[in-house]
């Protein structure tokens, strides 16, 4: 550990797991952390809450060495430390697992694992190490097949292998950037299984998030963060409310209601008739799956992730073959067509992946504005591109939909996550989509953000657009679906109107038992 | 040392601490200036390391700089003899700092000057054109042969990438081998000169205009060869800026280039904009051929090349693909090939090349990230 003495003043008691005081980061135009005090007790589970932007990620970054501070202490079980790359934070016990994974796609589990480590120095004897892995998972039950290589894992389990990395290191504290956000509900309880399995075993963890329930849920005590600056500081869980913690994240009174109008849905717009696709490891994800959507209508579909949705939303798109079936739209078979037919055909879609395909991180916010219709007027002639009118579309755009930026020429890179997701509604909904296909469309947005996005899909289907929602949120399908269709195995589970949806339905149908009305062709 | 024994602090000893911290952190903005600041940079620590090899060589660094620099621009007559050498270069520079827009690798850009002169002599030589032909029908007629020519070869692995995926890198350096193959089988073979290694001479009609030519109106102009060549790279860069920062294919290409999968999404055709880039690529490499060919050699021979299809990899790299950066990158290398041949005909200069080409790959990681010192 660190060659320092320990400090006098934090020998008294036991010495705090993490402590960190008066830490100040900078960026370009923004303070990110402004004197934040932060503390972790051994054997806890301590939340850090706050809207996007308000600083999270940064402390974090901080405290895993991947940024410096400009000002501040950090102490580790009471010894003060100084990071320069996350290999001293490893060392001294602290790993992170980040909200973008780290992990190599064509290595498998085990590789990636072991990546980076002095040991094996030469010879990669790999059965024995993926049995050394696999008894770490039993005795965190974190259940990953150790051969198995990172692009052929669900998002769930690729997290599972960031923990096991960091178990692996000997991390005694756990750092957890936004983990539910990529999670399904089922998942969700798994981490949270595995967590506890983990704070009983004597390890820490700091649990970044935004999700209030989950908050109350998992974590001892919870420190607010509010636009770099602590709001709240380590209120235990079980005197802490939602509406009082909503509050303090956002610095105003938030509403959780989304106000639904009554529209009399139109025309079929999409129909997509017995539809059959593999995923990328070349297995069935879709088994002649039919869904239909109308105009004025909002279809959401129900499952649990790598049961095929997002496979039904690129097929739709034209980013994925199909080896049977149809993709109608407005009375067009475009199934196997290029994407670009799609797009022409007035097609929106929110991708799931918003970082590595809704947006290129290295283009400007306003080159990023403009993907697909940098081919039309008025963003150019077909062949030359209108500068000006770019500019002017994307402040107006800016402005519009509210996305914090300092200008229109930043590289969306350095977008947050509600920041680029709100560009790409703005740039999709401003197209004037007659069908919008939302794959996960909140995932990982604050409280704010995600009403923002929920009552545009909203306002979209007052104007008569036909949406097809894929969401891992029940909660949203209930609140924003007309039907919702359950999928599973690439199979059609059923449908449920909105009115007779029950959470107990759906999880039916999300693990296999058809409820309600059968599948229309 | 295993990860629990490591210190967190990786120069702190006993008591003593090394009074400074270093750290590296990613850089989260890139300010306009630092690109040009970083290149130039580069470029000194180049020419110190250069001078240090030279140094121990047994040669005074400073008075060989000293030397190149008069050799290479101390006088009107050696700066044209630079401006001739750096004439391909920019043509060849701007034809890789295009496709690397794409991070298409083309590594092939000798290959294609290769059949670009190759295409320009055959309308002399086969011929397609008789040679009486006036050199306003003649020049153009060349100038077609030798960028379809290019352009067809850049054609080949693009192809290949856009319909199988076959690696670009590879195929483009393999067929740099066939290229110049291609020409030595017909300078040996059906347009040998009596016998030798080397066509006729080009009748003056297929030769591109000259500063020499003109000496009858400007005295001054006497023995300057520089040619026409210089204005078709001057001009494409200035094509070359417009289609990537103010056209839809750029935006495309630059599009494709930054992440692939935002471009499918995005409904941009891949394989089609593969084969275009590849295509106009070659085709530009193919005209700095053939201006190599009517402006300075007038024949086709084996020995055409000075490398200038390889070191125009290392000027789009320098000059960080901005296609005006490739002009004066282009001069700067035309005057180290041009004052490199009086240290020594091989050696040195090629060393320097490399000294640069590699000080400028490492010095990309300063636009990446960011090294702080701070006081403990």
């Amino acid at each position: 550990m660190s060659a320092s003495a320990p400090l006098p003043d934090s020998a008294s008691s036991i010495p705090y797991a993490v402590e960190m005081r008066g830490i100040v980061k900078r960026f370009p135009g923004v303070l990110a952390n402004d004197h934040v005090d932060f503390d972790l007790r051994p054997g806890e589970v301590h939340a850090l809450l706050g809207e996007n932007g308000a600083g999270k990620s940064t402390l974090m970054n901080i405290l895993s060495g991947l940024y410096r501070p400009d000002a501040g202490l950090i102490r580790v079980n009471g010894r003060p430390v100084h990071f320069n790359s996350p290999r001293d934070a490893i060392a001294a016990g602290l790993g992170m697992v980040h909200q973008h994974f780290m992990l190599v796609p064509t290595q498998t589990v085990t590789e990636n694992i072991i990546l980076g480590l002095s040991e094996p120095r030469f010879f990669l004897p790999l059965d024995q190490l993926d049995q050394r892995v696999l008894a770490l998972q039993e005795q965190y039950g974190l259940r990953v097949d150790p051969k198995a290589r990172i692009w052929q894992l669900s998002v769930g389990e690729q997290q599972r292998v960031e923990i096991l990395k960091m178990l692996y290191r000997g991390a005694n504290v756990l750092i957890m950037d936004e983990p539910t956000a990529v999670l399904t509900p089922q998942e969700v309880e798994e981490l949270f299984h595995t967590l506890r399995a983990m704070v009983a075993r004597g390890h820490s963890v700091i649990f970044i998030s935004h999700k209030l329930d989950e908050v109350l849920k998992i974590s001892n005590r919870i420190t607010v963060l509010r636009q770099g600056r602590v709001a709240a500081s380590g209120i235990p869980a079980h005197e802490a409310t939602k509406a009082q913690l909503a509050q303090l994240m956002v610095g105003r009174e938030v509403v959780f209601t989304v106000r639904k109008k009554p529209v009399q849905p139109g025309e079929v717009v999409l129909s997509v008739e017995d539809v059959c696709a593999e995923n990328d490891r070349g297995l069935p994800a879709l088994r002649h799956f039919s869904i239909q959507v109308r105009a004025g209508e909002i279809v959401g579909i129900a499952g649990v992730a790598g049961n095929g949705q997002s496979e039904l939303a690129q097929v739709i798109t034209g980013l994925r073959r199909c080896s049977c079936g149809r993709v109608v739209i407005a009375g067009e078979d475009i199934a196997n067509r290029p994407p670009r037919a799609a797009i022409e055909r007035h097609v929106a879609h929110i991708p799931e992946d918003r970082h590595g395909v809704g947006s290129s991180p290295g283009l400007s916010l306003a080159e990023n504005l403009i993907m697909k219709s940098h081919r039309r007027p008025p963003i150019s002639n077909g062949w030359v591109l209108n500068l000006p009118m770019i500019r002017r579309q994307a402040a107006q755009l800016k402005d519009e939909y509210n996305i914090i930026a300092p200008s229109v020429e930043v590289q969306a890179r350095l977008l947050s996550g509600g920041n680029l997701q709100k560009a790409i509604l703005a740039r999709e909904i401003s197209a004037g989509p007659r069908l919008i296909i939302a794959v996960q469309p909140t995932r990982g947005l604050d409280v704010g953000a995600i009403e923002t996005v929920q009552n545009l899909l909203l306002k979209e289907r007052e104007h008569g657009a036909a949406i097809l929602l894929i969401s891992e949120e029940l909660e949203e399908l209930l609140t924003l679906s007309d039907r919702i269709v359950g999928m599973y195995e690439g199979r059609h589970m059923g449908e449920l109107n909105a009115e007779e949806a029950t959470l107990a339905a759906i999880g039916l149908m999300m693990a296999g038992t058809p409820q309600g009305k059968p599948a229309t062709r | 040392m295993t990860g629990q024994e490591m210190s967190a602090n990786p120069v702190g000893g006993q008591g003593w601490q090394f009074p400074f911290s270093i750290s590296i952190e990613p850089r989260l903005t890139v300010p306009k200036w630092l690109p040009a600041l970083i290149s130039v940079g580069s470029l000194g620590v180049a020419f110190v390391i250069g001078g240090i090899v030279l140094a121990v060589a047994g040669g005074n660094p400073l008075a060989i700089y000293a030397h190149l620099i008069r050799a290479a621009f101390g006088d009107i007559g050696v700066f044209n003899d630079t401006l001739v050498k750096a004439s391909p270069l920019m043509l060849v520079g701007l034809a890789c700092a295009l496709a690397f827009r794409m991070k298409l690798w083309n590594i092939g850009a000798e290959g294609q000057f290769f059949l670009g002169a190759w295409g320009a002599s055959a309308v002399v030589l086969a011929p397609i054109l008789p040679r009486d032909t006036p050199a306003i029908l003649m020049i153009p007629t060349m100038m077609l042969a030798g960028v379809a020519c290019g352009a067809l070869w850049g054609l080949i692995p693009g192809f290949l990438k856009a319909k199988f995926n076959v690696n670009e890198i590879i195929t483009t350096l393999m067929m740099n081998y066939i290229a110049v193959s291609w020409v030595l089988f017909w300078v040996f073979g059906e347009w040998s000169e009596s016998g030798f290694q080397m066509s006729p001479m080009f009748p003056r009609n297929a030769w591109l205009p000259r500063l020499t030519d003109y000496a009858a109106q400007i005295p001054q102009f006497a023995g300057l060869t520089l040619h026409a060549g210089i204005l078709f790279g001057l001009i494409v860069s200035v094509v070359v800026w417009f289609i990537t920062s103010r056209s839809r294919w750029g935006y495309e290409i630059r599009l494709i280039g930054d992440n692939k999968e935002a471009a499918r999404y995005a409904g941009v055709d891949i394989a089609r904009n593969t084969m275009l880039l590849m295509m106009v690529s070659g085709g530009i490499a193919g005209l700095a051929g053939m201006a190599e060919i009517a402006g300075v050699v007038h024949r086709l021979q084996g020995a055409i090349s000075n490398n200038y299809g390889f070191t125009g990899i290392i000027i789009a790299w320098l000059a960080k693909l901005n296609p005006f950066a490739v002009i004066l990158v282009s001069v700067l290398f035309g005057g180290l090939i041009q004052a490199g041949r009086e240290i020594q005909p091989s050696g040195v200069p090629r060393m320097l090349q490399g000294i640069i080409l590699f000080c400028v790959i490492a010095g990309d990681v300063l636009l990446r990230y960011r090294i702080q010192i701070t006081r403990r």
